[in-house]
C-alpha cells in the first residue's frame, strides 16, 4: 500500500529515521501512560488508605439524605406596601400515581373522608397529564383541620397518599394586577429545559412552581431565592430520623412596585364594562403608576393548576381577558398621533407654528377625497388650532408634504414602533409605516412599494399606525419631559429580606432628543389648548391644576363614503377611543395613554378616566361615582 | 486434525491476536461481575450486557478481518459522511434532554458524533499517510483543522464529552505523527496563557458551573452529588473492599448511574485498592499489548491509527476512573469494556478489531 504515497520528483524516505521517531514518540505517550496511571492510583491509596477511616464512617451514616429546602418566594407589593402577591402555607393531600394501584379508586375513597370537587378532579387530570407518574401531585389544597385528622385515622388504608405542608402563592387583589404581576404555575419541561440552560436547574431542586408570566417571570431570579441544603439520616425505609446539618435557604427578595395599587383599582372600576387599557407613567423618572389591561382574569386560578373548564373559557371568551392590552395590544393611535405630527414638523422645518392653511372640510390627493371629519371645514387652521380642535385635513397636507420617510424617522426617535423595554417580556413592537416595513411584510412586489397616497392617512394616525398603549404612553412621557426619554420600569426596588439591602432599579434615561425647547413648548402650548377649550374642555371643566392632553379616536371598521353614526353599527365594529394626557401641564408628575375599546370618541369614553386619574394623582381624590358618561350621545362632540 | 477443520479454525481465529482477546475478555468478565452486583442481581441486565458484547466482538472479528488498506481506502468517505451526518444533525438533529445529538433518518436514529470517535483518527491517519514525505507545518495545519471541524460541531450539540474524547485522539495522531516538540511547548504555554483570558470572559453561570466542577461541594444538590457520593464508595472500599455484593453505597442506591458511568464506583466499594490495583494492571496490559502492535505495524497509516487508538482507550478509562474518584470533573464518559451499555463497547471493540487487523495482516504480507 506504501507506494500509494510516492511520487515522482519526492525523495525517498528514510524509513529507519521515522520508525525510530515513531517509537520515541509512543514510548513518551507510554510513560505518560503509566505516569497518569500511577497517579489514579496514589489517589486510590489516599482515599483507600489514607482516608478510608473518615469515608467508612461516611459511607456508614449514609443513611445520610441530601434535601433541599425551598426558599420562600419574595412578596410583590405597590409603593405604599399594600400586598399584591403573596405566600401562604397550607396542608395539601397528594397522591404520587406511581405507587398508587388504581386512581379512581383511591380518589372515591378520599372523596369519603375529604370533600373533593369536580373541579379538583378535573385539575388533578390536568396535572396528571403534565407530569411524571413519580412527582407527588396535590387532589385537594387548603385542608381543614379536621379533615387532616380525619385522613390521619385513616392513613393505613392509603399508601401513596400523603398530608404535605405547602407554601402557596396568593394574589390578595385577584383580577386588578393579572397583566401586570402575572402568576406563577409548575414548573413545565420547556421551564426545566431554559433552568438547565442558564445553570440554575439544581436552585430549584424541590420547588415545584415558577414564574410564568408579568413580573412573576422576569423577576424570577429576584423573586425565587437561594435552596438551602439539608442532610438528614433516613432509615432503611428512607424516613428521615435525624438532621445532620442544614445550611438554610435564602428567601427570594421582595418587590416595592411604583404602581399605586389604589390608583389601579380605581382605573380598573372606572373602566365599568368596558375593555381596554390604560398606562400611567411618571415622566421624570419611568416609574409606572398604573398599568390597566381591562377585562383581566383571576391569576389565583394558575396557582395550583388551573382546571380545564375555567381554562377554556378563560381562552374562548370574547373578550380576551388573557390578552395584556396595555403590552400586546395594538391600536391606531388616531387623532393622539397629531401632536407628534405636529412637533415633527417643526423640528424639520415644514411647518411654522403660525402657518395656516385653510381647511375645506377634505384634503385632495391624487383624486381621492380625504375628509375631515367636520363638514364644511375648520376654515383657516394654524398649528395651535390643529391641534385643539383636532383638523385632519391640516394633518392629511402635512403629511403629504413630509412623506414617509421624515414621519417614520421622526415617530421611531419617540420609541413608536419599537418595544420599550419595560421589566415585563413579551411586549408587542407594534406597527411604525415606513418604506422598509412595508418591504419585509408583504410578499408580492406591488405590495411591498410605498404609495405616496399611503402616507395621507398615516398624518391623523389611522393607516398601518397600530401601538400599544404602552408606547402611546411612554412616547407622551417623553413629550411631557421635554424630550428626555425613560425606560418604562414597574419595579421600584428589589428587597432583600435579610439583610433589608434595597436594589433600586435606576430609571435609566434611554435617550434625550435633540429636539428645540421652543418647539416642544408650541405642541404642548396645544395640547393645554386641547383640554381648556378644545376636545377634551368638557372632560377637564374645573380642574383646579395645569393639565394637558390629545383626544383621539381609531377606526376599526372601515365606512366606504357612508357618515359614522355610532348608534346604527354593532358595538363591536365602534371606534376605539383614544386619550393622551399630563400633569402638572408646567412640571408634569404624571403621563398617561388610556385606550378604550370601541368607546366610540375618545373625548366621551376615554377623557374622564384621565380626568379620574389625575384627580386622584394630585390631588387625593376618589371619584364617587363610575366615571364613564354614556348619556348624551346627541351632543358628538369632535374626536 | 482433518484439514477441513483446520481452515475452519484459521478462518476464525486466524485474524484475532490471542493476548489482546484475552486481557479485553478478562476485562469484559470484570465488567458483567460488577453490572450484577451493581445491578442489585437483576439478570435481565446482565443478559442485555451479554448480549451487546457478542455484538462487539462480531464487530472486532469483523475488522479483524479487513486488511488495513481496504480501511485506508474507506477513511476520507467514512470521514465524510461523519462530517455531513454532523451537520445534518445541527440542522435537522432531534432534541433529546436539552441537547442536540440524535439524527432521525426514518428507519432509525443515529448518534454520528459516535461515529466520528473512530472517523476521525481514520482521517487523520490517511492525511499525515498520504503527505508522509513531505510532512510540513502547513500539513500539520490542515490536520488540525480537519480535527477541529468535527469536534466544533459536537461541542456545539453540546456534548463536550465526546468532544473531548475526539479531540483527545486527533491530536494524539498529529502528535505521534511527529509535530516539532517546540510547537508543542508553544501550544502548552499559550493554552496556559489564554486561560486567564477565556475565564474572563466566561458568563457568571459559566464560570459557577467551572467552580462545581473544580469543588463539587459548592453544589451538592447538582453535578456535585454525584462526586460526593462516588469519593465516599470509592473510599470506604478500603484495602480489600466490602466483598462482592456488599457495597453499601451502592445496594442503598447513593451512587446514581451506578451500572453506566459510575460503575468504577460500585466496583471500587467491593473489592477495595486490591481491586483497583489489579484492574489498573489489566488496562496497563491492553493498552501495552496495543501500543506493542502499533510500534509494529509496517506503514505510517497503520502506526498512527494503532497509536491514537490504544491512547484513546487509555483516555477512556483514565478520564472515567479520575471523574468517579473525584479528581476530573463529571462528564459521561463510560469505563471501556466494564460499563453497561452497547454503543461504547462496539467502539471500543471496532478499535481493537482495527489493531488486531493490523497486526496479523502485516504477518501475512511478511510471509
Amino acid at each position: 500500500m506504501s507506494e500509494l504515497n510516492i511520487s515522482p520528483g519526492v525523495e525517498l524516505r528514510d524509513a529507519e529515521r521515522e520508525l525510530h521517531n515513531f517509537r520515541v514518540r509512543l514510548g513518551v505517550a507510554s510513560t505518560l501512560v503509566l505516569v497518569m496511571f500511577g497517579l489514579l492510583f496514589a489517589r486510590f491509596c489516599y482515599l483507600q488508605l489514607v482516608m478510608h477511616d473518615h469515608y467508612h464512617t461516611l459511607a456508614e451514616a449514609n443513611r445520610i439524605s441530601i434535601l433541599p429546602i425551598v426558599p420562600n418566594r419574595g412578596i410583590i407589593v405597590d409603593r405604599k406596601g399594600v400586598v399584591l402577591a403573596t405566600n401562604y402555607s397550607a396542608y395539601t393531600l397528594e397522591i404520587t400515581p406511581s405507587k398508587v394501584e388504581s386512581l379512581d379508586n383511591t380518589i372515591e375513597e378520599l372523596a369519603t373522608l375529604v370533600e373533593i370537587t369536580p373541579r379538583d378532579r378535573r385539575r388533578f387530570k390536568k396535572l396528571l397529564e403534565e407530569s411524571k407518574r413519580f412527582e407527588s401531585l396535590p387532589i385537594r389544597t387548603r385542608l381543614s383541620d379536621e379533615e387532616i385528622a380525619r385522613f390521619a385515622a385513616n392513613r393505613y388504608r392509603f399508601p401513596g397518599v400523603d398530608v404535605r405542608a405547602r407554601l402557596f402563592r396568593e394574589y390578595p387583589q385577584g383580577e386588578l394586577f393579572s397583566h401586570v404581576i402575572g402568576h406563577i404555575g409548575r414548573i413545565s419541561q420547556k421551564d426545566l429545559d431554559r433552568l438547565e440552560g442558564d445553570g440554575r436547574v439544581s436552585n430549584y431542586r424541590g420547588t415545584d412552581y415558577i414564574g410564568k408570566t408579568g413580573l412573576e417571570y422576569s423577576y424570577e431570579q429576584h423573586l425565587h431565592g437561594t435552596t438551602g441544603v439539608e442532610q438528614v439520616e433516613v432509615d432503611s425505609g428512607g424516613r428521615a430520623v435525624r438532621s445532620l446539618s442544614r445550611t438554610p435557604p435564602i428567601s427570594g427578595s421582595n418587590l416595592v412596585l411604583k404602581l399605586d395599587a389604589r390608583l389601579q383599582e380605581m382605573v380598573y372600576r372606572a373602566f365599568g364594562d368596558r375593555r381596554g387599557a390604560l398606562v400611567a407613567i411618571d415622566p421624570a423618572t419611568g416609574g409606572v403608576l398604573a398599568f390597566v389591561s381591562k377585562p383581566g382574569f383571576d391569576p389565583n386560578l394558575f396557582v395550583d393548576g388551573i382546571d380545564p373548564q375555567n381554562w377554556n373559557e378563560l381562552n374562548t371568551s370574547l373578550d380576551k381577558p388573557m390578552v395584556n392590552r396595555a403590552l400586546n395590544g395594538t391600536y391606531p393611535p388616531g387623532s393622539t398621533f397629531k401632536p407628534f405630527m405636529a412637533l415633527a414638523a417643526l423640528f424639520h422645518g415644514k411647518r411654522t407654528p403660525g402657518q395656516a392653511i385653510s381647511d375645506p372640510g377634505f384634503f385632495n390627493f391624487g383624486g381621492h377625497h380625504f375628509r375631515d371629519d367636520k363638514v364644511g371645514g375648520h376654515g383657516l387652521v394654524d398649528m395651535y388650532k390643529s391641534i385643539v380642535q383636532s383638523c385632519d385635513t391640516y394633518y392629511y397636507q402635512l403629511a403629504a408634504d413630509m412623506q414617509i420617510d421624515l414621519i417614520s424617522s421622526f415617530m421611531g426617535m419617540f420609541g413608536f414602533g419599537s418595544r420599550t423595554g419595560i421589566d415585563i417580556s413579551g411586549e408587542s413592537e407594534g406597527v411604525l409605516p415606513s418604506r422598509e416595513w412595508k418591504r419585509k411584510r408583504f410578499k408580492k412586489p406591488e405590495q411591498q412599494k410605498w404609495y405616496a397616497g399611503e402616507t395621507i392617512s398615516i398624518g391623523i394616525g389611522q393607516g398601518y399606525n397600530s401601538y400599544t398603549p404602552l408606547q402611546l404612553a411612554g412616547a407622551t412621557a417623553t413629550l411631557a419631559n421635554d424630550g428626555v426619554m425613560f425606560r418604562p420600569h414597574i419595579v421600584d426596588y428589589v428587597e432583600n429580606v435579610h439583610s433589608r439591602e434595597r436594589t433600586l432599579i435606576e430609571p435609566k434615561p434611554l435617550r434625550t432628543l435633540d429636539i428645540k425647547k421652543e418647539h416642544i413648548a408650541v405642541v404642548k402650548h396645544g395640547m393645554v389648548g386641547v383640554n381648556k377649550e378644545g376636545t377634551g374642555a368638557r372632560a377637564f371643566a374645573g380642574a383646579p391644576y395645569t393639565h394637558a392632553g390629545k383626544t383621539g379616536t381609531a377606526q376599526v371598521f372601515s365606512l366606504k363614503g357612508d357618515k359614522y353614526v355610532e348608534n346604527r353599527i354593532s358595538e363591536r365594529l365602534r371606534d376605539h377611543a383614544l386619550f393622551i394626557a399630563y400633569a402638572p401641564s408646567d412640571k408634569p408628575t404624571i403621563a398617561l395613554a388610556v385606550v378604550v375599546e370601541n368607546g366610540g370618541f375618545g373625548a366621551r369614553a376615554a377623557a374622564p378616566i384621565a380626568r379620574q386619574v389625575f384627580d386622584y394623582w394630585l390631588l387625593g381624590k376618589e371619584p364617587a361615582k363610575p366615571a364613564r358618561d354614556d348619556e348624551g350621545a346627541t351632543d358628538a362632540p369632535p374626536h | 486434525m482433518p484439514p477441513l477443520i483446520k481452515r475452519l479454525g484459521r478462518f476464525v481465529v486466524g485474524h484475532l491476536d490471542q493476548p489482546l482477546l484475552t486481557f479485553m475478555l478478562l476485562l469484559m468478565i470484570t465488567g458483567l461481575l460488577v453490572l450484577y452486583s451493581a445491578a442489585n442481581g437483576n439478570w435481565a441486565r446482565v443478559n442485555g450486557q451479554m448480549l451487546n458484547m457478542l455484538v462487539a466482538l462480531g464487530v472486532l472479528w469483523v475488522f479483524a478481518n479487513i486488511p488495513p488498506h481496504y480501511l485506508m481506502r474507506l477513511s476520507v468517505p467514512v470521514y465524510v459522511v461523519g462530517l455531513v451526518l454532523l451537520l445534518g444533525v445541527a440542522l435537522f438533529g432531534q432534541v433529546v434532554n436539552g441537547a442536540r445529538r440524535w439524527l432521525d433518518l426514518g428507519v432509525t436514529r443515529i448518534q454520528p458524533s459516535e461515529l466520528m470517535k473512530i472517523a476521525a483518527p481514520l482521517m487523520l491517519a490517511w492525511y499525515f499517510d498520504r503527505y508522509e514525505a513531505t510532512l510540513r507545518l502547513k500539513n500539520y495545519v490542515i490536520a488540525a483543522l480537519l480535527l477541529l471541524m468535527p469536534v466544533g460541531l459536537i461541542v456545539r450539540q453540546p456534548d463536550l464529552g465526546t468532544a473531548v474524547l475526539i479531540l483527545a485522539s486527533g491530536c494524539y495522531v498529529i502528535f505521534l505523527a511527529g509535530l516539532s516538540w517546540k510547537i508543542i511547548a508553544g501550544l502548552a504555554i499559550a493554552g496556559a496563557a489564554s486561560l486567564p483570558v477565556l475565564w474572563s470572559v466566561l458568563h457568571d453561570y459559566q464560570r459557577q458551573r467551572v467552580l462545581t466542577l473544580l469543588d463539587p461541594s459548592q453544589d451538592p444538590l447538582g453535578a456535585g452529588y454525584h462526586t460526593i457520593q462516588s469519593t465516599i464508595a470509592v473510599g470506604s472500599g478500603g484495602l480489600a473492599g466490602k466483598g462482592w455484593l456488599s457495597g453499601s453505597q451502592t445496594h442503598l442506591d447513593f451512587i446514581p448511574e451506578r451500572t453506566t458511568d459510575f460503575i468504577f464506583a460500585v466496583y471500587s466499594e467491593e473489592f477495595g485498592l486490591i481491586g483497583n490495583g489489579i484492574l489498573l494492571v489489566l488496562f496497563l496490559l491492553v493498552i501495552a499489548r496495543a501500543a506493542t502492535i502499533a510500534a509494529q505495524a509496517p506503514t505510517l497509516y497503520a502506526r498512527l491509527l494503532g497509536g491514537a487508538i490504544t491512547l484513546t482507550f487509555f483516555t477512556y478509562a483514565f478520564v472515567n476512573m479520575g471523574m468517579v474518584s473525584g479528581i476530573l470533573p463529571v462528564v459521561g464518559v463510560p469505563l471501556p469494556l466494564i460499563s453497561y451499555g452497547g454503543t461504547s463497547l462496539v467502539t471500543i471493540c471496532l478499535g481493537f478489531g482495527i489493531l488486531m487487523s493490523i497486526h496479523t495482516h502485516k504477518k501475512l504480507v511478511q510471509t
